[in-house]
């Protein structure tokens, strides 16, 4: 992975909300890279931090403190519209919710056209609607579908609609945030086996937001745990799920459903006790176990990491 | 053989639309034993909601049952006046819904909420009622019930309010449980607590549960028997370990096949949308999205062919002369598991 080239480096992010004299850190000082063609996968529970994480990165929110770089250069301090706008168009989104993400007036060519329009990408009447039909192949719908509104549409055909808006400016990199969370079991896999396919085609970088530990996976080259805010361990995607590390993530894996009833006749579940790591009070950061597979803890408590993955061997 | 305490039979409910008559249930049969739990799988729109708001009597204004019957201690309850509904509803039958966030009443205090089974159907006093739900509240581990039994629903998390509305469920001991997808809107750790939780208060209330869910892993994890259902019907019925292991239905096979496994490096999709209701296929509703799909299959609806005593297909794959057809490699690596289950067994 040495030789891989960074496309995002995430430093010691921080996003804090402050809601009268209440402040919820929802991001709390999460560092990671990103390398250029993979899947980084970063999965937690609900209020852990994983979408703002990821909507920060995209600077939908000011962060707090830290620094987002993406190909070398800090976005927050983009010089100018040009290197903005630049930015813009190579790093888009996906959402969630495929019924809320698109806007209900406006036609599919409108919606995936937009950002076309915006970034003067074409020239014409004609070509634009060349490139949104090609769009439309391109993620499994028919080109007439064009000239429809998003409630003609099933919700893993809406998605397909966000993908193709999100490839209309030629991204390098793409945030899905839960992009299959609202789909049905048939249908997540054909949009998960979409953006796999897309991505081997037009050589894209994910980070693939979700809470569902198996289908992260699956996709996912490397994997980052994260819990209220903080990111507890990273590492190739095989290692992270197999030889987990830290409790939190062995609890989390430990509660994951299997189909698979003998499995889960078997299954321990391992809880995990979220205070032990705060009221110690314990400096903890980003510590390297294996080689590509960190873990956060503090000093003192690498040797015993360092035991839990000679386990594994 | 376990008692049938629940007997559906041809179960068809339509319901009005502008667009004309959607036939969600169309001729479904099935039965539910005493102390099991019973799992009907499908998508969204396969009509499992329905199926089970039936059983409760909630269905929704627009929909009509056309015909069949659900039988239960020999009353077909779909013969039932509405005050005879509420003498059964949370009280021999009780719901959960998925949404624990919209299932409490917000202006109430939740020991009122989960008293209330118990003051409206076994004539419980006030104070007899609150001891109970507070009783409750404890068996379904909800720290500090003494104190937490005066809060209002927004002062819990959804996790608690999912435990609370399963306190409120339980709370008359119902004789069959209908679960909605109880843990869809809960995080995985949450789930499994209450999966756990659910498990133990069925062997403690000794009811039958009736389990819905898109997910296949809590399917694994819940059910004695499980129903495939898709477009309205049923495709395939029978034990846990018939379904997970010895699937017959080429829909079976591609929901199996459509998660990702820790031997998996391929997910294979089922393409295409499941059928419009409104104009129902006249065959297997599954055929057009199903490779293993034969000229039959559009045109005649299969009868269910017996797999085994305890296992039911609906699908011409079974029928005898039908040609073999190769499933899918998973699913081929499920079967060899199941003949060394079997012949663990005999």
């Amino acid at each position: 992975m040495a030789e891989k080239k960074k496309i995002l480096e995430v430093k010691h992010l921080k996003q804090y909300f402050k809601n009268g004299r209440v402040t919820t850190k929802a991001v709390d000082d999460v560092s990671f890279d990103i390398y250029e063609g993979e899947t980084f996968g970063l999965v937690g529970e609900s209020g852990s931090g994983k979408t703002t994480t990821g909507r920060s990165i995209l600077q939908l929110y000011k962060p707090t403190s830290g620094e987002v770089i993406f190909e070398g250069k800090n976005v927050e301090k983009l010089k100018g519209r040009e290197e903005q706008l630049q930015f813009r168009r190579d790093a888009q989104m996906i959402f969630q919710d495929p019924y809320a993400s698109l806007n209900p007036r406006m036609t599919v060519e409108d919606i995936i056209a937009e950002g076309l329009d915006i970034h003067h990408l074409v020239k014409s009447k004609e070509e634009r609607r060349a490139r949104v039909e090609e769009l439309l192949e391109t993620v499994g719908l028919n080109k007439n579908h064009a000239s429809r509104f998003p409630h003609e549409f099933s919700g893993g055909q809406r998605q397909r609609i966000g993908i193709a808006r999100a490839l209309a400016v030629k991204p390098k990199f793409i945030v899905a945030d839960e992009p299959i969370s609202a789909l049905d079991v048939s249908i997540q896999a054909q949009v998960v086996n979409l953006m796999i396919e897309l991505q081997k085609k037009q050589g894209l970088t994910y980070l693939f937001i979700a809470h569902d530990l198996s289908m992260v996976k699956f996709i996912s080259d490397r994997i980052g745990v994260m819990h209220f805010g903080k990111l507890l361990e990273v590492g190739p995607a095989d290692a992270v799920y197999d030889r987990p590390l830290h409790d939190y993530t062995k609890s989390l894996i430990s509660a994951v459903p299997v189909p698979d009833p003998e499995v889960e006749r078997k299954r321990q579940r391992i809880a995990y006790d979220a205070d032990k790591e705060e009221r110690d009070g314990k400096e903890r950061t980003m510590h390297e176990i294996r080689p590509g597979h960190f873990v956060r803890c503090s000093d003192d408590e690498v040797a015993h990491y360092q035991e839990v993955a000679a386990s594994y061997e | 053989m376990a008692e049938r305490i629940l007997d559906v039979k041809n179960l068809k409910i339509d319901f009005h639309t502008y667009a004309g008559e959607v036939r969600a249930i169309r001729n479904v049969s099935f039965h539910l034993n005493e102390g099991e739990t019973l799992a009907i799988v499908g998508e969204s729109g396969s009509g499992k909601s329905v199926t089970t708001r039936s059983i409760i009597g909630l269905l929704a204004r627009n929909a009509q049952i056309m015909g069949g019957e659900i039988n239960f201690h020999g009353k077909n309850l779909l013969d039932l006046s509405e005050k005879e509904w509420q003498k059964i509803r949370g009280n021999e039958i009780a719901m959960i819904f998925q949404d624990p966030m919209t299932s409490l009443d917000p202006t109430m205090k939740i020991g009122q909420q989960i008293a209330e089974p118990l003051i409206k159907h076994k004539g419980a006093s006030k104070k007899e009622a609150w001891a109970k739900a507070l009783e409750m509240m404890k068996a379904v581990g909800i720290p500090n019930a003494e104190e937490r039994i005066n809060e209002y629903p927004h002062q819990f998390s959804g996790g608690m309010r999912q435990r609370i509305v399963i306190a409120i469920a339980l709370i008359c001991e119902p004789e069959i449980l209908l679960a909605d997808e109880p843990t869809t809107a809960l995080d995985v750790t949450v789930q499994a607590e209450i999966l756990d939780l659910m498990k133990d208060l069925q062997k403690r209330v000794k009811t039958s549960i009736i389990f819905i869910t898109h997910d296949l892993g809590v399917v694994a994890g819940m059910a004695d028997r499980v129903a495939v259902m898709y477009a309205g019907e049923f495709m395939e019925y029978g034990t846990v370990d018939d379904i997970f292991y010895n699937p017959q239905h080429p829909y079976t096979w591609g929901l199996i096949n459509s998660m990702p496994t820790l031997e998996s490096d391929t997910l294979e999709s089922i393409p295409g949308t499941p059928p419009d209701l409104l104009d129902p296929p006249k065959g297997d509703p599954f055929a057009p999205r199903s490779k293993y799909a034969m000229k039959i299959d559009v045109e005649r609806k299969p009868p269910f062919f017996k797999v085994s005593d305890t296992h039911y297909a609906a699908t011409w794959l079974l029928a005898p002369g039908a040609p073999k057809v190769e499933p899918p490699k998973e699913i081929q690596r499920r079967w060899k598991k199941f003949k060394l289950m079997q012949e663990e067994h005999s």
